[in-house]
């Protein structure tokens, strides 16, 4: 099978294509089906599209965009009644994209930019000086005022739009003892993006540990996890990036990873997937994934130990799409919220619907993107609640950047913040 | 795939579209066998038909703007087939309409062209209603889903067609109110589909059908006015042209808003979940249930291969070693809720259950009815390929007609799975075969084909709620007269003279059954008299 939109290695598998019996209880779940109502934009025209391709469809412009538009928020596999399972059909698919098609320059340039930079923690750490300068000067106030952002390139706006109030970053010691009696020992992924943006709740997610009995390995060095890679379908780039971490943390002998990063988290999930082919490793990978935990997942399974004290304020939790549907975590992040005294936790309407943050699709899609923000924080200020609460850094930025756009700025806060600052006892 | 001049369509009636006049006994092929070939480029100009296409997609574009009309075909081809994907067809043009006044404009540009038009809602059908046609546009209702109009006090709603059916229940929530009908594929079809197929679900029997819960339509007939057909109260005098639109498989019109009837939430509801040792003892509840006078809201039974696919896909955890379950819900005052429960568990408990579980809160009752609500998707976890069948039987045949299709399957070794509404007797067996084995496909279908037999022969229908779409119109002759198939053309002719609106679909073709000896022969007198046509 050469002809047609895919070659022999890893296309789409039809056995999988043909679990959809077409039955479109997917779509409603699809936010670019609520967007567009068209049918080639849903998860049934998408999986059809696939169907075409390996009958020998050829990879087509259009074909191609469906396929980019995908946020790959995942909503659509749970919504299946059948089974189907999409993320396999379009992490297959999206490779063969990378590989087989050749995009136009001004988007290769953009993809190419995007992935020298986000997936390397030292290099998005020194970006911090500039852009702490950029906040603090009022260069940013005055450039908003004056609307000369209006002028940039709608990628570079949106990126601008997105970066949150930068914070002082420590750096984190290599090993934090448990307090108490020792439960486990955990390795800490940090992360691209949490560690250079959101540092604070790398601390904190590591002081919850401990406070939970946890000692926390935190390795100095650890790279990329490869999710931004492996979600766009740049296979080598995240095979390359799973090996180097699986070493690294299997070096540090401990008993769980524990991920704070809902993208990174799902992306670690598919590791088995992504290195089946590879002898040295598959089994390896195996092994890494049955040992990885989101943080609410650990918290959850080890169950509390530390106290907590009260704090008096309404949150929205917000499922990220690679915790709720990519990684079927919803009810722990609920639960763990609920423990705290005097906390209380609405839902946000539509809460399936992915904000548009979806690892670099802001970037590479800032229109729907910017939609889908819009909608979901519109949805957020109905509950009333004054703080978001989410498991993921790209979330958060994106519904506080709509929110802010939106004129009700708003505290967005990750989960191990909101239980750092309860078993500490200090305000969010 | 149906070929345009072959297959369902105008092309089986050459006088009617005066472009599709190719003599069927001429050695030249037809032209549009052309656009056949042609498929293989989208709408490309090479071929009449292609040109002609290529032309109104022009004019399509300049009445609706941008990204609404389909000619890529690539994109075309995501809209070949609708819940019922044995039948495919990539058509011609798809049209992406906002309003009324857009389809009210595509439908007379298709007039004026002669060209065949076939509305589309969620793309749910089971019938192959919604299955385009090569040389025609296919209207989709999927942008047009504004619920304009929330009305409690007068127990009403106004919907644009492309609403989802669920979405009026939620709407309708915060007042107490809810729509009625509700299809297992409540959570994606359409309000505009629901219509056309006169669709129903667990609680239509003491509900009703759609048809019971629509006060009025706005339509574009077929060759482009916009007419509204009811109103917004219970009766209006005159003939029931409401009642013959809904349930006409998009064959009269394209409803372009929906006023539906909203059903004050009942004080109380109350579900159970009883499990039998098999579907006599479960079937025999459910008549000793309706005999004492009893009119629950739903009662729904699956048998042990539905229970199997179920539990695969969504783990509903029914009791196990259930032969059967029945799911029987009512609702209504308190006291009367209360009091028919009891009865309800009695004739369970006598009928054999062994046993009853009831749904102590919504969460429980949800989860209750989410094994048979997903059972037929689900069906694809136990088995690569099935049919859904849809047929009805007066209910107290039900065990008759269940021994019987258990004979059929052990005759054929085709395995059937059985869900249905046991209520109304309204049979949903789920035929299950690998397509990839030969002959099991064919067998399936046969089988499928007999079930529905058995259900004319017990006095039943060949529908219940699916409707006849594509998928059953050869099946029509065994249930209607030939002089009853007529009528039923001259009702359709008188709104759409033309033939263009969603033609080939609910009556059989030639070209579609094949010539069954005794079915169609000559000329009918009516056509003769050129009172009739068929297409
Ligand atoms: C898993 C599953 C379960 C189902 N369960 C049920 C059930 O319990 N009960 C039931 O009744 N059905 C059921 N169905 C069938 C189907 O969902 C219904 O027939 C539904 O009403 C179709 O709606 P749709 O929007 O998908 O219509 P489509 O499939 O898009 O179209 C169906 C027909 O309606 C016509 N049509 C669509 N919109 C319009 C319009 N605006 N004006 C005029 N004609 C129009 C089309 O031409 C076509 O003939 C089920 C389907 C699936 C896949
Ligand atoms: S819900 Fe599943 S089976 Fe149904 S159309 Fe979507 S992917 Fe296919
Ligand atoms: S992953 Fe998300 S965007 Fe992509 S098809 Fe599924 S629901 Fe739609």
């Amino acid at each position: 099978m050469t002809a047609g939109a895919f070659d022999n290695h890893h296309p789409p598998a039809a056995e999988l294509i043909k679990d959809c019996v077409h039955c479109g209880f997917c779509l409603p779940s699809c936010p670019t089906y609520v967007l567009w109502g068209e049918e080639m934009d849903s998860p049934r025209g998408r999986i059809q599209l696939m169907k075409a391709g390996i009958e020998g469809e050829p990879l087509s412009e259009s074909m191609v965009g469906h396929f980019d538009a995908c946020l790959g928020c995942m909503a659509c596999v749970p919504a299946c009644p059948s089974g189907v399972q999409y993320g396999t059909l379009i992490a297959d698919t999206r490779a063969q994209v990378e590989r087989r098609y050749e995009r136009p320059l001004r988007q290769r340039l953009l993809r190419e930019a995007i992935f020298r930079l986000f997936p390397y923690p030292r290099r998005l750490r020194v970006l911090r000086g500039p852009l702490v300068l950029y906040q603090r000067s009022g260069l940013s106030r005055w450039l908003r005022r004056t609307k000369l952002l209006d002028r940039l390139p709608a990628t570079l706006r949106v990126m601008e739009s997105l970066i949150p109030t930068l914070t002082r970053r420590q750096e984190l010691p290599v090993w934090v003892p448990a307090r108490g009696q020792r439960r486990a020992v955990v390795g800490m992924l940090t992360g691209c993006v949490q560690d250079a943006l959101f540092p604070e709740v790398n601390a904190a997610t590591a002081r919850v540990l401990a406070g939970e009995g946890c000692a926390v390995v935190i390795p100095r060095g650890q790279g990329c996890c490869g999710a931004l890679s492996q979600h766009s379908g740049r296979e080598d780039e995240a095979i390359t990036f799973a090996r180097a971490l699986i070493d690294c943390f299997d070096a540090a002998g401990v008993d769980y990873i524990v991920v704070n990063a809902a993208g990174c988290g799902s992306a670690i999930k598919e590791y088995a997937h992504l290195l089946r082919d590879d002898n040295h490793y598959a089994e390896r990978a195996r092994a890494f994934v049955e040992r990885t935990r989101d943080i609410s997942e650990l918290l959850v399974e080890l169950g509390p130990v530390a106290p907590r004290h009260p704090l008096n304020i309404t949150v929205a939790y917000h499922d990220a799409c690679h915790l709720a549907h990519a990684q079927g975590i919803r009810s722990q992040p609920r639960e763990l919220l609920r423990s705290i005294p005097g906390l209380t936790v609405t839902e946000i309407p539509e809460a399936h619907l992915c904000c548009g943050s979806a690892g670099i699709y802001n970037l590479l899609q800032p229109e729907p993107a910017t939609e889908l923000g819009d909608r979901k924080a519109r949805n957020l200020l109905t509950t009333g609640a004054s703080v978001l609460v989410t498991g993921n850094p790209g979330c958060s930025m994106q519904i506080a950047a709509s929110a802010r756009r939106l004129g009700h700025p708003l505290t967005v806060t990750h989960l191990a913040s909101v239980l750092d600052a309860s078993i500490r006892g200090v305000p969010l | 795939m149906v070929r345009p001049g072959t297959g369902a369509g105008p092309g089986s009636q050459p006088h009617i579209l005066p472009w599709l006049r190719v003599s069927q006994d001429s050695d030249r092929p037809p032209l549009s066998l052309e656009s056949e070939k042609d498929q293989t480029g989208g709408v490309g100009a090479t071929t009449y038909q292609g040109a002609k296409l290529a032309l109104l997609a022009a004019e399509l574009s300049a009445l609706l703007g941008p990204n609404a009309v389909i000619t890529d075909r690539q994109r075309l081809r995501t809209y070949e087939c609708d819940g019922l994907a044995q039948h495919r067809v990539v058509p011609g043009l798809v049209a992406l309409p906002e309003s009324a006044e857009q389809i009210a404009a595509v439908v007379r540009a298709c007039a004026a062209q002669s060209v065949p038009f076939v509305a589309r809602g969620s793309g749910t059908g089971l019938s192959g209603g919604a299955l385009p046609h090569t040389e025609g546009v296919l209207i989709v209702t999927s942008r047009m889903r504004r619920i304009l109009e929330v009305d409690p006090a007068n127990e009403r709603a106004i919907v644009e067609p492309g609403v989802i059916n669920l979405d009026v229940t939620k709407a309708a929530e915060p007042y107490g109110w809810y729509f009625a009908p509700d299809p297992s594929s409540q959570q994606v079809c359409s309000v505009g589909g629901n219509v056309a197929e006169n669709s129903g679900g667990a609680h239509c029997l003491k509900y009703g059908f759609t048809t019971h819960h629509v006060l009025g339509v706005e339509v574009v007939t077929p060759d482009g006015e916009l007419v509204w057909l009811g109103g917004t109260t219970r009766d209006v005098p005159g003939y029931d042209l409401l009642g013959t639109f809904i349930g006409s498989e998009g064959t009269l019109g394209i409803a372009t808003k929906i006023v539906v009837r909203l059903t004050r939430a009942p004080e109380s509801v109350r579900c159970l979940l009883a499990a039998f040792p098999g579907v006599d003892e479960a079937g025999a509840a459910v008549s000793a249930i309706i005999a004492d006078g009893v009119t629950p809201a739903a009662i729904e039974m699956m048998d042990a291969l539905a229970i199997e696919a179920a539990e695969a896909a969504v783990a509903c955890g029914y009791p196990e070693g259930a032969g059967a379950v029945l799911i029987v819900e009512l609702d209504g005052p308190a006291a009367e809720v209360e009091h028919t429960f009891a009865a309800v568990r009695r004739h369970c408990t006598a009928a054999g259950a062994f046993e009853i579980r009831v749904a102590r809160d919504a969460d429980e009752r949800a989860r209750f009815w989410k094994g048979r609500k997903s059972a037929f998707a689900a069906v694809g976890r136990i088995s690569p390929d099935y049919i859904v069948q849809d047929g009805v039987i007066p209910r107290t045949v039900l065990p008759d007609v269940l021994r019987r299709i258990t004979e059929l399957s052990a005759g054929t070794g085709v395995r059937v799975a059985n869900v249905f509404h046991a209520g109304d007797g309204n049979l949903h067996p789920l035929v299950l075969f690998d397509e990839a084995k030969p002959g099991e496909a064919q067998a399936a279908e046969e089988v499928s084909g007999a079930i529905l037999d058995l259900c004319i022969s017990y006095g039943g229908s060949i529908t219940g709620e699916h409707g006849v779409g594509v998928d059953k119109a050869c099946h029509m002759p065994r249930m209607f007269s030939t002089d009853d198939l007529d009528t039923m053309q001259r009702l359709r002719r008188a709104f759409d003279p033309a033939g263009i609106c969603n033609p080939g679909k609910v009556f059989p073709t030639p070209r579609l059954c094949g010539e069954v000896p005794g079915k169609r022969k000559g000329v009918h007198p009516l056509q003769a008299a050129g009172l009739a046509e068929q297409f």
